[in-house]
């Protein structure tokens, strides 16, 4: 690596993306007690991008990001945001970032209106401006009818939001969201997923965290695999996906009873293990090639086993962890009770 | 709502902006003014935080006046110059015990990481609550006052002597709680600072000439009460409001109070920052 250049600040040519990553992390690694929470990642994250942290819980995501939000002592390795250090000029790097946290970081006393306020005198905004901007953002968030209610009376989605707007006040270059979507509805998830590519639209740089495959998926331009604090895989989602390779036909019967026959079947025409859905009325098996899908499928027909769909998919983003960790992402149940009994 | 959240325009470019290294005095004031203005608004709106500051100097005045009175000085009468300055010493000081308290719940909360993550002058978290306290410690040395005049004390310092008298006993509790600041900054739970907090605040308002004239103590107790702040600060109340004089003892206790404000304001801002 070559040695860094002087940060440019306030450059006139405002259409190409600086040459300085906005985050650059060498051996980033953080010790608690015993447990080596994060253990020698190396992240950059190029201006203007979108750029997915991806783990199961406890995998060291928030830690990351504290790490580099100033919020947290880097233990080990160095990292550097839009060329600032984090260690020696934080300051510095808290003038560039916004951060979302993964709980919420709103005052309950206050009502949302007085929230977005205080943040705004808090970096300088005149008391004027910091109402007129609080404004704009409860209107852009569909906050207005909850503006003057106190957070303790928002439901979680509403928090979530505000979350987001009272890091949006002095529109930071560079926007740290920890799960951004976790606890949304679906629509709000959707409109989250908008705000976030709007705001890369207007040149903002994300650094993300997720635990779902497919949001990683469907929004960020790279991703980084972190499992137990090591990073296990980078690129984008893409290429993540080639290192698996196959994607696989799922198949849903009319009949439970069928499923036995069918899965026989299968099992003849692939070169894979089928694998019964957990409800026992359909399978999914892996494809070494796609018109394999054909294949099965007019076998099927011509047993007279009745399917009631039948899709192809490409390799989720859920295989390729499992590929590259050894064990299933634990993401979609909360490990707790869900799955004992 | 339908339409996709768009995110307002409001300035150029995210990354065409100058940096600062420092925060500049300005702004680190109007970050503590709105720091105030919050926890002004939390106490306006929880107003049971309150109680320590109204009732308990009612309490203690009545108890005191009538338990002590008696026995110390011959009569309540006689006893209420030398007690009020006393009790308004001890409120305050038990006044300020709630700041440690009260700072550790909110680092506990999330918003203290949003304070953490915006360039803001490090001290305006802390100074912020400080300076809205500065109505508390008023409160309790008020209503203290007017406890005793509905029990019989003249002062004779007047209404300036005591409006003095109010000011110094502001100014006692900003610099003691600071030491409660870094004890609610240091210590992990609200349990913690209860506890560590009690410890000092008992010999900080017991140890002293607040209820009991120095000369009947035994020696060395003698020397630790002329150390203590508070006793000077006493001292100060006693002339300022019953003989409306500005003698040495009110630059004692100015000097002890920015003393004590010295050492304890660079310890809370430094474990402040530490926490993780
Ligand atoms: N303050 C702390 N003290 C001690 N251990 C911690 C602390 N914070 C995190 N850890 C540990 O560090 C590891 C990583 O935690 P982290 O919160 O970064 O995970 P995460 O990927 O954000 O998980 P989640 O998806 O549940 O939010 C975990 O083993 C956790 O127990
Ligand atoms: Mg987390």
């Amino acid at each position: 690596m070559t040695t860094q250049s002087l940060p440019q600040f306030g450059r006139s040519n405002g259409s190409s993306p600086s040459a300085i990553p906005a985050v650059e992390a060498r051996s980033l690694t953080k010790r608690f007690g015993t447990n080596l929470a994060v253990d020698n990642i190396d992240l950059t994250v190029m201006e203007g991008e979108i750029f997915g942290v991806l783990g199961p819980n406890g995998a060291g995501k928030t830690t990351v990001l504290n790490m580099l939000a100033t919020l947290l002592p880097i233990d080990g390795g160095e990292a550097r945001i839009f060329g600032y250090d984090v260690r020696s000029q934080g300051h510095a790097v808290r003038q560039l970032i916004g951060v979302t946290g993964q709980f919420a970081s709103v005052d309950e006393n206050l009502t949302g209106r007085e929230n977005l306020w205080m943040f705004g005198r808090l970096q300088g905004l005149s008391s004027k401006r910091a109402h007129s901007i609080a404004d704009d953002l409860l209107a852009q968030f569909d906050l207005t009818e909850a503006a003057h209610r106190p957070i303790s009376q928002f439901s979680g989605g509403m928090r979530r939001r505000l979350d987001l707007a009272a890091s949006l006040i002095t529109r930071p270059a560079l926007i740290f969201l920890d799960e951004p979507t976790t606890g949304l509805d679906p629509r709000n998830r959707n409109q989250m997923w908008d705000t976030i590519r709007d705001l890369v639209a207007q040149g903002s740089t994300i650094l993300l965290t997720t635990q779902y495959l497919d949001e990683a998926d469907a929004l960020a331009g790279r991703v980084a695999v972190i499992d137990r604090g090591r990073k296990v895989a980078e690129g984008t989602p893409g290429q993540l996906k080639t290192q698996i390779g196959t994607s696989s036909l799922r198949v849903q019967m009319s009949e439970a009873a069928n499923t036995g026959a069918a899965v026989a079947l299968a099992a003849d025409l692939t070169s894979d293990t089928p694998v019964v859905s957990p409800t026992g009325s359909g399978f999914s098996v892996k494809l070494s090639d796609a018109n394999q899908a054909a294949d099965v499928l007019i076998a099927l027909r011509n047993h007279g086993l009745d399917i009631t769909n039948a899709t192809v998919e490409q390799p989720s983003l859920d295989d390729v962890f499992f590929t590259l960790t050894g064990h299933e992402s634990e993401t979609p149940i909360p490990e707790t009770e869900a799955n004992k009994s | 709502m339908t339409a996709a959240i768009t995110v307002p325009t409001t300035s150029s470019r995210p990354t065409a902006r100058t940096v600062q290294t420092s925060v500049p005095v300005r702004d680190a004031l109007r970050q503590i003014t709105t720091l105030a203005w919050r926890a002004l608004v939390k106490m306006r709106r929880n107003p049971e935080q309150l109680v320590d500051v109204t009732f308990m100097p009612v309490l203690f005045t009545v108890m005191f006046g009538l338990m002590f009175g008696g026995a110390i000085s011959g009569s309540t009468a006689h006893y209420l110059p030398i007690l009020i300055p006393g009790i308004i010493a001890m409120t305050t000081v038990t006044s300020c015990l709630a700041a440690g308290v009260q700072i550790r719940e909110d680092m506990d909360k999330g918003v203290f990481d949003r304070f953490r993550s915006l360039p803001i002058a490090r001290i305006a978290p802390l100074a912020g609550p400080m300076m809205a306290d500065l109505a508390r410690y008023a409160i309790a040395s008020s209503v203290t006052i007017t406890v005793g005049v509905i029990m019989g004390y003249r002062p004779g310092g007047g209404v300036l002597g005591v409006a003095a008298g109010i000011v110094l006993a502001v100014i006692l509790g900003w610099s003691l709680a600071w030491i409660f600041l870094w004890i609610g900054t240091s210590a992990r739970s609200v349990g913690a600072v209860q506890g560590m907090s009690m410890m000092v605040m008992f010999p900080l308002a017991f140890l002293s000439n607040a209820f009991v004239p120095v000369d009947t103590l035994p020696g060395w107790l003698q020397a630790v009460t002329r150390v203590n702040p508070v006793s000077h600060v006493v001292s100060a109340l006693r002339d300022l409001m019953n003989d409306g004089a500005v003698t040495a003892q009110v630059g004692w206790a100015l000097l002890g109070c920015a003393a004590v404000a010295a050492i304890f304001i660079p310890l809370a801002v430094r474990s402040y920052s530490r926490q993780v």
